[in-house]
């Protein structure tokens, strides 16, 4: 792959470059004016399909009861529609421990997810707008840690959290997930381009603290950026199982993810009663908040993405 | 162009400031980060010495714990158990990854050009499985596999004939791969789509002038410019690869005799600590897979990095 832009203006055989055709002609690369492509659209709808599938798939069975499930073909919907009794089946059973992990979900999600957005909002603006010894040193800690797999943190800090009696709380879940490592690379470019030093030195000028700077000036400006950040985090913990795996045996305390695989176990144990419509159904309540969540602020995640994507 | 340093810290440093605000600036600096920095050095950094120090130590029911310095590191490099579950990621990340990057890839080139109808829907749609957590999306995938009411139950019985059980034992990790892939290429692809976007019209115009073909654009414009998109992208899904974890052990319900204890590193960690309590030698094999990741994400970005002739 050679890396050489093409700058000079010459076409490849040495003859001026010809000039524009009027339209109409079949110009193989316009790009202000690019000819859709049937066949292109069509390739790409493979992958298009691939990604939905499953999605259609679950969406279908939850519609469908424990029986229908084994007697239907799986991408059609089964004779009676059963979603609604499955839903009320799924936040009823076992004393509505569904909704209990729901709950407990979104405590996790609200305080770690919040959390870390706020500690890496904080922490990306001192590493964009700020000089300050040791600044390069940070960053690389953080980079390198990241390479450590979950797992190699995930038995020592069970220790230290059970000795500090930390297990089997929400905290246990919630004190990892403040950090983002990702969100706070994300927040430092993104700050580094909205924030213009003018703006700092004359609010500095003016004589304002620099919290007051932050909360009032830089905040504003970092909305989209927040936003991104937020909903990766959210994403991360509302998807987290690893981590509450360790940390949590007692039901009561289990996000959304361990519950689901909990029900899903159940089949497999002695004398456990097989709930697969309910696993089903609940799996689909489960990823319908975070669907919703990016369609509604797609807006926010695109143009965040496009400037945390790396730049020369 | 590094990954680590935005252009403002990299390129032109910002003219120093008088002196006197210099010191006060950097106090408020730290002000900022400390609140990251301190959670991070007891969620991070605390566990991972902790991890080096029982890794150098070892437990017995008689005689406590005593220092065995680099005995339990000995143990794992003569474990056959280490080396099948190394073995088993590396095989998967060799295919999985060129695969996974390869269709974000294309896709992404696809959605920019341009020449999709449609485009913000696909863009949209692809990126959706990332959404879903990786239980909901194993169990998916998992129940799909299944003969009993999945579809390729539903297949076999439809034309009569039999598919291989995708829950096999030797199937079962492309089928992982699979479940994995789905999950990642949306998110790849809008990495790939974000960087592709802030390119300069520019050079495409230019390009034009010369007579440069589609393929010729993508080859010499497109992938220079989102090498630093694709080298964090092949970083972080090498990383993944290396974190096996969750589809494997959600699946052990599913296709309990294809899925060992140690089936990956991190399922070998795992069990060992919580089933077997060898919290030493769990930690040590740890540590192993954090060097090794390390290792290879070092070496890929000063490849990826280079600057080719």
């Amino acid at each position: 792959m050679a890396a050489t832009t093409t700058t000079t203006r010459r076409s490849a055989n040495g003859r001026p470059a010809p000039r524009l055709r009027s339209r109409g002609r079949r110009r193989p690369n316009s790009v202000s004016r690019p000819r859709r492509s049937t066949l292109l659209t069509v390739l790409t709808g493979l992958v298009l399909v691939y990604s939905l599938v499953p999605l259609v798939w679950l969406a279908i069975n939850a519609t469908k009861t424990q029986a229908g499930l084994f007697d239907s073909f799986g991408l059609w919907f089964d004779g009676d529609f059963a979603l609604w009794g499955n839903i009320s089946d799924t936040l009823t059973y076992d004393d509505g421990v569904f909704v209990r992990w729901l709950l407990n979900t979104l405590l996790y999600v609200v305080v770690g997810a919040g959390g870390a957005t706020f500690l890496a909002v904080l922490g990306g603006y001192a590493l964009a707008k700020f000089q300050f010894p040791g600044k390069r040193a940070v960053f690389a800690v953080v980079i390198g840690a990241v390479a450590v797999p979950g797992t190699a943190l995930a038995v020592p800090t069970f220790l230290m959290f059970s000795e500090m009696g930390l297990t089997n709380t929400p905290w246990a879940v919630i004190i990892p997930s403040l950090i983002s490592p990702f969100g706070l690379y994300l927040m430092w470019v993104f700050a580094a381009d909205a924030i213009p030093v003018e703006l700092l030195e004359a609010a500095r000028i003016d004589g304002a603290s620099e919290l007051r700077t932050f909360f009032r000036v830089s905040l504003p400006m970092l909305a989209p950026g927040i936003v991104t950040v937020l909903l990766f985090t959210m994403v991360a913990t509302w998807n987290n199982y690893f981590l509450p795996l360790i940390m949590i045996k007692d039901p009561d305390w289990y996000p959304l993810t361990l519950g689901l695989n909990a029900w899903n176990a159940q089949a497999s144990t002695a004398g456990g009663e097989a709930i697969f419509h309910l696993v089903i159904t609940g799996s689909l309540l489960t990823i319908l908040p975070l669907v919703v969540a990016f369609l509604l602020l797609q807006r926010y995640w695109q143009s965040g993405l496009a400037a945390g994507s790396v730049k020369e | 162009m590094t990954t680590l340093s935005p252009p403002s810290v990299a390129g032109r440093p910002a003219a120093p400031p008088p002196k006197a605000s210099r010191s006060r600036r950097s106090w408020v600096g730290w002000g900022f980060l400390a609140p990251f920095m301190i959670v991070f050095v007891v969620v991070f950094l605390a566990p991972i010495a902790y991890s080096i120090y029982l890794s150098l130590f070892r437990e017995q029911m008689v005689g406590g714990t005593s220092f065995v310095g680099l005995e339990n590191y000995q143990r794992a490099f003569e474990d056959p158990k280490f080396w099948e579950a190394l073995g088993r990621v590396t095989l998967f990340l060799l295919i999985q990854v060129p695969i996974m990057l390869g269709i974000a890839l294309l896709v992404a080139l696809a959605i920019d050009s341009g020449r999709l109808y449609g485009k913000n829907f696909f863009r949209i749609a692809i990126f959706m499985p990332y959404a879903v957590p990786a239980v909901v999306a194993t169990l998916m995938w998992g129940f799909i596999y299944g003969n009993r009411f999945g579809l390729v139950g539903n297949i076999n019985d439809t034309f009569g004939i039999s598919l291989p059980n995708p829950l096999s034992p030797d199937l079962v990790l492309a089928s992982i791969g699979n479940i994995v892939t789905w999950e990642f290429v949306g998110y790849n692809m809008l990495i790939f789509y974000a960087a592709l976007r802030v390119i300069p019209h520019s050079l495409y115009e230019a390009a034009e002038i010369d007579g440069a073909g589609q393929l010729r654009v993508i080859t010499a414009i497109k992938l220079p410019a989102i090498r630093g998109a694709l080298v964090i992208a092949t970083i972080f899904s090498i990383i993944g690869s290396f974190q096996l974890f969750n589809e494997p052990s959600i699946l052990q319900n599913l296709a309990p005799n294809a899925i060992t204890t140690y089936f990956t590193p991190n399922l070998f960690t795992y069990s060992l600590s919580f089933s077997g309590q060898q919290h030493n030698y769990a930690a040590t094999v740890a540590i192993l897979m954090g060097l090794l990741t390390m290792v290879i994400a070092y070496v890929v970005q000063l490849r990826g990095m280079r600057k080719e002739a």
